[in-house]
């Protein structure tokens, strides 16, 4: 064995294995050390089938473009024209998502309100209730009616302009929330009537109904109680998009909200994020078939969401068949989340730029999703919302560029035979040709 | 006093009659004939007025109440008096499930019995049940009293946090982190100001109620209460 030669003989490079990867090692030795379940923001962070697999064709001969400059591209939206007496009228089609006051900052849902409102459109409370600087910053707020009910009360939903029944999100359709001891201040608990710095898990199923034909009679209060004025909304995480689409317009909804699994949380568990639910991307067509169905496509809206990013992200999910799109983790990152000029503390939190998800814990060096009034102070709600503003005017440009070269006046004209998909997967997902070919896996052919 | 018909007129016209009344209204009491056990009867009510439901109640009867009195001459449905933050509802038969569900305050009195998840995730709300209250009660409650003078069925308190549980009768199984406490004055006086607020004081003894609440042992993420996530 001590054969000098041996040194001198060629060898392998160490290699890693595409199964267990440097990833899923550092998760087994963390679960081996700890025994619980690893908890994080943000959503699914492995690659899966999304809306950068479609591309839109553009004009050619046959279609004619629109001067970028001359000619009008319409933008707005009307949401909850089906029942509402009071339907929102939107200048964009992107709506700020919900995010609840506990998970992020008091600053951050001011920002929040600011950026949204300054662009015409609108923001969304979430699990810990309605504050004033949210009611007082956004023109237009959305109130989440969740399995928890934390600070629910009559006062906010009169004073909401819409009410968002939420069944499920997409990072994790059957979860409930969770907000860990540390952002449990109190003013936090409080607002949702629990003790102080304890780690908070809300419930995942609405305490006074099951199933559909409850939510019926559930959507019924919620419009008595509001004499019929306000939209009322059914978030839902994509998983059976057709089936829940059609049983959410069946329960009354004036609005289906559908988040894909790259949506963001606050806090769940990793798995979870990772594991539970479907792409975005093969949630759209499915949805909008069953409005379709029910001859009910613009008349019952669809807002989808998860992992929107761009305005092409935005076209595409408008070309799918989606009235609107909502978007979180990229208002956060508007914000300032996982701000390169902070790469110094986030190596302190043992993470780096880009890749800080460590939402719960509530050490947010950026001052977002945090309660820590010293962290918080650091998010100037001006500048942030300022921030949040130009990024929704250029999601809002980009989308109507492609809009305009594929020759509609308006994003909403934008339709599935303007777009080709560049993988097998998307082809069949979206229900768009493979780039090149007029094949839609599923649909005939070869 | 004014009356609604609810075999001739819609409910949408009795909510939104309700909702109209300015503080200052001379008209605080109220009957509503023929329920029929119609859905979301007396919502959102947000003044000190009285309103007398002569029959049946659906689902969610006097949801979301503030400052008003709410009374159901017979059963109540699904929810009733959910998220209640104020004033009082009395049902003079049974509730369905889910009766007082996320009540911030107030006071829920069921005459007769309740059904599964009475007081689930309650906020704040005192409850009381003349007869016995179904599985799944007070899941999740947060804070607030439930008073039941008969038994109580299985997994009373799952996950509950610091409301205060009293059963006269027998409780069928504890759900995970619920525990019987020793009744100190403070939950004693508790009982008893809610037997006073029911007008139910002379009716019990307040030392033949059982406490329950929370062991507070799932309030930190622990690797050794795994069996309870
Ligand atoms: C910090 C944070 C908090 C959230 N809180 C809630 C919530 O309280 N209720 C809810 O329905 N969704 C919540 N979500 C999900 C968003 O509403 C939305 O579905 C998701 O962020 C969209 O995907 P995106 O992050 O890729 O844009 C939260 C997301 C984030 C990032």
């Amino acid at each position: 064995m001590n054969d000098h030669s041996h040194q001198h003989s060629p060898r392998t490079l160490p290699r890693y294995s595409a199964t267990f990867d440097q990833h899923s090692i550092s998760e087994i030795e963390r679960a081996a050390a700890t025994g619980i379940y690893d908890i994080r923001g943000g959503g699914a962070k492995r690659k899966v089938p999304h809306f950068d697999d479609l591309l839109f064709l553009g004009a050619s001969m046959s279609r004619y473009p629109l001067e970028g400059y001359r000619e009008k591209c319409g933008t707005d939206v009307v949401l909850g024209s089906r029942f509402a007496k009071k339907p929102i009228e939107l200048k964009i089609p992107i709506t700020i998502a919900g995010m609840s006051f506990g998970s992020l900052s008091g600053h951050a849902k001011e920002a929040l309100g600011r950026g949204a409102s300054a662009m015409g459109t609108s923001t969304t409370t979430g699990d810990g209730g309605m504050t004033q600087e949210e009611r007082g910053h956004s023109k237009t707020l959305v109130y989440q009616y969740l399995p928890s009910r934390y600070g629910m009360n009559p006062d906010d939903l009169r004073q909401a302009d819409a009410i968002e029944v939420v069944v499920g999100q997409g990072a994790k359709p059957g979860g409930g929330g969770m907000l860990l001891g540390q952002k449990i201040s109190p003013r936090v608990a409080r607002m949702r009537t629990l003790p102080e710095g304890i780690d908070q898990r809300s419930a995942c199923r609405h305490p006074d109904w099951t199933g559909p034909d409850d939510l019926e009679i559930k959507i019924e209060e919620l419009r008595e109680l509001t004499d019929w004025e306000k939209p009322i909304y059914v978030k839902v995480g994509a998983t059976r998009p057709y089936y829940d689409t059609a049983l959410a317009v069946k329960s009354g909804a004036d609005v289906v909200v559908l988040d894909g699994m790259q949506g963001g949380t606050a806090a769940t568990q990793e798995v979870f994020i990772e594991h539970v639910g479907i792409p975005i991307l093969a949630a759209i067509r499915p949805a909008v078939q069953a409005l379709q169905d029910l001859g009910m496509h613009r008349k019952v809206q669809l807002i989808v969401s998860g992992g929107i990013r761009n305005g092409a992200d935005v076209a595409k999910a408008l070309a799918l068949g989606a009235d609107a799109v909502s978007i979180g983790t990229a208002a956060l990152i508007a914000l300032g989340d996982n701000d390169p000029k902070l790469e110094a503390e986030y190596q302190k939190l043992g993470t780096t730029a880009g890749a800080y998800d460590d939402w719960h814990e509530g050490n947010d060096p950026a001052g977002i999703t945090t309660q820590r009034p010293d962290l918080e102070a650091r998010l100037d709600p001006v500048k942030a919302g300022r921030r949040l503003a130009n990024y929704l005017a250029v999601l809002t440009l980009e989308a109507q560029t492609i809009a305009r070269a594929c020759g509609k006046n308006h994003v909403h004209n934008l339709e599935p035979e303007d777009l080709v998909a560049l993988t097998v997967e998307a082809a069949a997902m979206a229900k768009v040709p493979l780039a090149g070919t007029n094949w839609i896996p599923g649909q005939g052919g070869y | 006093m004014p009356e609604f018909d609810l075999a001739r007129s819609e409910v949408r016209e009795l909510n939104q009659a309700l909702h109209a009344l300015q503080r200052e209204t001379n008209e605080t009491h109220w009957k509503v004939r023929n329920p029929g056990g119609k859905h979301a009867l007396a919502v959102g009510l947000d003044l000190p007025i009285t309103v007398e439901i002569d029959g049946h109640a659906g689902y969610y009867c006097a949801g979301m109440n503030k400052e008003a009195t709410v009374i159901v001459s017979g059963n109540a449905g699904v929810g009733v008096a959910e998220n209640m933050m104020s004033g009082e509802v009395r049902v003079k038969g049974d509730a369905s499930q889910s009766a007082g569900a996320t009540g911030h305050g107030g006071l829920l009195v069921i005459e007769g019995n309740a059904s599964a998840r009475c007081g689930i995730s309650m906020k704040g709300i005192d409850i009381v049940v003349k007869g016995s209250i179904g599985p799944m009660s007070a899941f999740m409650a947060q804070a607030g009293n439930l008073v039941v003078f008969g038994d109580a069925g299985e997994a009373l308190g799952d996950s509950i946090y610091e409301a205060r549980l009293f059963v006269r009768g027998k409780v069928s199984g504890l759900g995970a982190d619920c525990i019987e406490k020793e009744m100190g004055p403070e939950d004693r006086e508790a009982l008893e100001g809610v037997l006073a607020k029911a007008g139910m004081d002379g009716e019990v003894t307040p030392d033949d109620f059982r406490l329950y609440g929370s062991a507070r042992r799932l309030y930190h993420f622990n690797i050794d209460n795994v069996d309870a996530y």
